[in-house]
């Protein structure tokens, strides 16, 4: 049961991804362009809602559906690992034009050529796993 | 009907995604879509090169079945809830794109980049290739995609988090201003 909650949620993702055109290269390029603001009206609405929504969990005590105190973890401390990751992540989602959840998507709508961002992107989170001691975080 | 096939406006696919992170939290889970390809190496036996890889991902094969849910409404939204309208992007960038002999007319995506016929060109190859690996690299590295840091992160007002997106732009704009012109 719990199993068709979690497809129904993602095929709801999905849908909103590419309907809003997130999922799309061009919006991917003109956002870094700075030349719409399509892209900021997403992220910025998202963030808009989803900082009242963690407020209230917060303020009223809200619990799971299964009656668990929702306790959201802090982010470790740190500068180097966001800074340098995310500038490496940056690069890749402006070249390929998709983050990790449109990949999905992209797939799921016929574009077969995405498989090659998607098996790279395992790829490259394989080698992180095989450098991270080596790393600073 | 008509204003599902219409793209939808920014602001009531901001709320959904707002909303969907929410339902994530309410079901006790963490929104964020990078760990995946985490559970995928996993899978494949990982564990036995890094421990970074041995893990119980079979505790987060919720978010394996949140993909199979995204797949499914990539295709549905594709084939059932579009006229083949494309997105409307900005003048501006369409002439930015012809510069860089990039076709930007009807298509969700450039097609000298992700259509069938332009795999017969190495040079497609490579950029998808170099694309998903930083992708994957850097979201594990950071600790997090756009999903978990951009939304997620900073919903909960995290500082790492605008660190990371921060990071994600200092690397988008890079890319796109110094280096697409030496790609394309």
């Amino acid at each position: 049961m719990k199993k068709i909650i979690y497809i129904l949620l993602g095929l709801i993702f999905g849908v909103v991804m590419y309907k809003s055109e997130a999922a799309s290269w061009f919006r991917i390029y003109e956002m870094f362009r700075f030349e719409s603001f399509h892209m900021y009206g997403i992220i910025g609405t998202a963030l808009v809602f989803g900082i009242i929504f963690i407020q209230l969990i917060k303020r009223f005590h809200i619990k799971t559906f299964d009656g668990q105190a929702i306790t959201i973890e802090d982010k470790d401390k740190s500068v180097y690992r966001y800074l340098f990751g995310g500038i490496i992540f940056g690069l890749g989602w402006a070249l390929a034009g998709a983050c990790p959840g449109p990949i999905f998507v992209l797939i799921g709508a016929g574009f077969l050529p995405v498989l090659i961002v998607l098996i790279s992107a395992v790829l490259g989170t394989f080698v992180y796993g095989l450098l991270r001691d080596k790393l600073p975080h | 009907m008509e204003i599902i096939y219409q793209p939808w406006s920014w602001f009531v696919s901001g709320f959904l995604i707002a909303l969907f992170m929410f339902l994530l939290l309410l079901l006790g889970k963490r929104f964020g879509m990078s760990s995946n390809l985490r559970a995928f190496c996993s899978m494949c036996g990982g564990g036995k090169v890094s421990s970074f890889f041995n893990y119980d991902w079979k505790k987060d094969s919720w978010n394996l079945f949140i993909v199979v849910g995204t797949i499914l409404g990539g295709y549905l939204a594709a084939h059932y809830l579009s006229h083949g309208a494309m997105p409307h992007i900005n003048e501006s960038t369409q002439l930015a794109l012809q510069d860089l002999n990039i076709s930007s007319e009807n298509a969700y995506l450039p097609n000298e980049l992700f259509s069938i016929a332009a795999l017969s060109n190495v040079k497609t190859w490579a950029i998808l290739i170099v694309g998903g690996f930083l992708i994957g690299f850097g979201a594990r590295y950071a600790g997090g995609c756009t999903s978990g840091h951009a939304i997620s992160g900073l919903s909960n007002l995290q500082l790492p988090s605008l660190i990371a997106v921060i990071g994600f732009f200092i690397g988008g704009l890079f890319m796109v201003h110094v280096l697409f012109p030496l790609i394309f």
